[in-house]
């Protein structure tokens, strides 16, 4: 049995704005095991950016707040640690890469210094010990002269190469689980391959567990083991990552596949997309949140909402039709 | 037609057909942004105007005791040449309490003797001693307060925008307040109270200019710490684990302080002014004590007849004026080069 690194149960995240309290996260249960990959995907809003920063408890208070759920991390639970040590988890223990490489590190501290913050703040490294260290991390990620580019600034490295750095600070301190937050998405698509060779890399030599947070359905594809979709702040959908893609059975699942483009689609064909935008939810719902976009509706999907339940070992679908046989559940 | 060679992946070839930019050594010193804050400082006009006029107005205070050899043992006091009250023109001659003639007295004017060059104002002061030392107490009091009401602001800015809520309502609160109240008026109250206190004196107008300048600073780095904590590498330092006094002093406020330093470059000049204004309504210095207001002060029984007096005005105005006007030029030309809003553009 593989141990269980991470364990969250029921998380429940709302933010409180002048329309009205929105539940962004909408008890969401799940579980990652140590070195496992669990791509998290869905459209923009859909909570899974706030679910990954309410684990961490990065959620700005007000207006966010977690109202309900617990994160067991190694058999403690990082929603009820003092500040004191989840601040000695961030950074050391579990860390992040954040979608924008522009915007992400700070433009009047040089490459170095942002580097050996993390050593010298989780390690106790000495300046010199954090500098070393920082020359070896840089390498590691691929970048050439590491010893004379930690004397530049972020406005001297392009947007891959600041990634690289991203991803070098959060493994600096050997994380056991690094929240990888649409790494790729703000970089051109070979420096995205890149990025995603990158890390595959770096999790066979060092080991760790990763949270790959994306839309991108061909990157999750190449990188994930276990897949979980995120619709209105549930999770939907969750299976091995080969068994989504052959077996999808929620329609949203379906409506995300479907709209990739396909190497044998005729040309001139219009790409397929699922009508509408995910809802903001201003109260729980009473019907399944994905039921005004979908074209299995039923009667049933407006008046409750379906929970997570499995179909086939180790798939979890909530959804009131079953899409493989047309049937009601 | 040229002949066709296989890629060689030597980017040394390129170097023949794109030659490197050159880099001189001052941009190496330097550094590539602040090389190009510098030469934009340098570049306009005005900007190199405001430069000039500050050096020289640096380079009068430095050799202050050159240029206007003291009189008695207080340099900062303005020699007086008896006690009459009328002023008297330019080039009067000089005869009590005469200075020593330094260097370059007889080469620039061709005379023998100390004569009042500016002339004298009421009471004899002389009008050149006072503007020659003046620049000194100008300096002083300009930098004393700008520092003191920067750091006011920034630390009290600062907090009201890392804690956010109800500290902010209140130091927000507190800033209006200040800026409420009528300035002058409180300027002149607070001298009447220090000074039986402690004796006239730069002091009370000193502390008078602190009380009330540090509110537009607090305002400024507020917005900007409000705008800097949104941004991504902020978040990420706190992913990072770092502390919270770390984030606030090593990531936030380098971000966020530029437009508080212009604003601060921009204030030295102002300063200056309300000390003058405030110096010619009588609060400040004892009589006699070499500050530009003082100086203009004096004219105050005679401005009804500047046709013949024009003198006591016009020198201490004009000095007051240039040394306001380099610092404004200055200060215009860092907004243009910090504001990255403004880069491109000139």
């Amino acid at each position: 049995m593989v141990e269980q690194l991470l364990n969250v149960q029921n998380l429940e995240t709302h933010f409180k704005t002048p329309e009205g309290i929105v539940h962004a996260v909408n008890g969401v249960s799940f579980t990652l095991t140590e070195g496992e990959t669990l791509g998290v995907v869905g459209e923009s809003g859909c909570g899974k950016s706030v679910t990954m920063l309410s684990c961490l408890r990065l959620i700005a208070c007000p207006p966010g707040k977690i109202v309900a759920g617990e994160a067991i991390f190694r058999g403690k639970d990082l929603l009820k640690m003092s500040s004191e040590e989840i601040r000695h988890v961030r950074g050391g223990q579990i860390s992040m890469v954040f979608q924008d490489p522009m915007t992400s590190l700070n433009p009047v501290m040089t490459i170095g210094k942002q580097l050996a913050e993390p050593l010298m703040l989780h390690l106790n490294m000495t300046s010199e010990q954090a500098r070393n260290r920082s020359i070896e991390l840089l390498s590691l990620v691929g970048i050439p002269n590491a010893a004379d580019r930690l004397k530049d600034y972020p406005h001297q490295y392009s947007g891959g190469m600041r990634q690289r750095v991203m991803i070098a600070m959060a493994l600096s301190c050997n994380p056991q689980i690094l929240i990888a937050d649409e790494p790729t998405t703000a970089l051109d698509v070979t420096i995205q391959a890149q990025i995603v060779d990158l890390v595959k890399r770096l999790r066979d030599e060092l080991g760790m567990a990763i949270i790959w947070i994306t839309h991108d359905l061909g990157v999750v594809a190449s990188i994930a083991h276990r897949v979980m979709v995120m619709y209105g702040g549930y999770i939907i959908e969750e299976a091995e990552v080969k068994e989504l893609y052959a077996n999808p059975r929620h329609p949203y699942t379906l409506g995300l596949l479907g709209s990739l483009p396909q190497i044998h689609e005729q040309a001139h064909t219009k790409l397929f997309s699922i009508e509408g935008m995910p809802p903001v939810l201003y109260q729980k719902p009473t019907a399944c949140p994905f039921a005004p976009r979908c074209t299995w509706v039923t009667e049933k999907c407006w008046k409750e909402n379906p929970l997570l339940e499995p179909v086939a070992p180790g798939h979890r679908v909530a959804c009131w039709v079953d899409t493989k046989s047309g049937s009601k559940r | 037609m040229t002949t066709l060679t296989t890629p060689s992946a030597d980017n040394s070839l390129l170097k023949e057909v794109l030659p490197d930019r050159k880099i001189g050594r001052v941009e190496r010193i330097l550094g590539p942004e602040n090389y190009r804050i510098v030469k934009g400082l340098l570049k306009t006009p005005a900007s190199i105007l405001g430069f000039i006029l500050i050096g020289i107005f640096v380079l009068i205070a430095i050799f202050a005791p050159l240029i206007a050899p003291p009189v008695g043992n207080d340099p900062y006091k303005i020699p007086r040449d008896g006690f009459g009250g009328e002023p008297k023109p330019m080039g009067t001659e000089w005869k009590k309490n005469v200075p020593d003639i330094p260097f370059w007295y007889k080469a620039v004017t061709g005379k023998d003797e100390w004569v009042h060059l500016l002339g004298t104002a009421q009471g004899q002061y002389d009008i050149f001693y006072g503007i020659i030392w003046g620049t000194r107490t100008a300096f002083k009091t300009g930098f004393i307060v700008v520092v003191a009401t920067f750091l006011i602001g920034v630390i009290i800015g600062s907090i009201s925008a890392y804690y956010g809520g109800i500290v902010d309502n209140i130091l927000m609160r507190i800033v209006d307040i200040f800026m409420t109240i009528p300035f002058i008026m409180m300027a002149l109250i607070m001298a009447a109270v220090l000074t039986p206190m402690i004796g006239r004196s730069l002091i009370p107008a000193t502390l008078a200019l602190i009380t009330f300048g540090w509110m537009g600073y607090s305002r400024v780095i507020r917005a900007d710490i409000l705008s800097v904590k949104q941004r991504d590498f902020v978040l990420a330092a706190r992913v990072a684990g770092v502390k919270d006094g770390r984030i606030l002093f090593k990531h936030i406020i380098p971000n966020a302080i530029f437009p508080t330093l212009v604003l601060a470059s921009l204030g030295i000049g102002d300063v200056v002014l309300s000390f003058a204004a405030l110096s010619f309504l009588g609060i400040g210095t004892e009589i006699g004590y070499a500050d530009w207001g003082q100086v203009l002060s004096f004219a105050r029984n005679w401005i009804t007849s500047l046709g013949d007096y024009w003198y006591i005005v016009v020198w201490p105005g004009l000095t007051l004026m240039f040394f306001v006007m380099g610092w404004n030029l200055v200060g215009d030309a860092m907004r243009d080069v910090l504001d990255p809003r403004m880069r491109g553009k000139s």
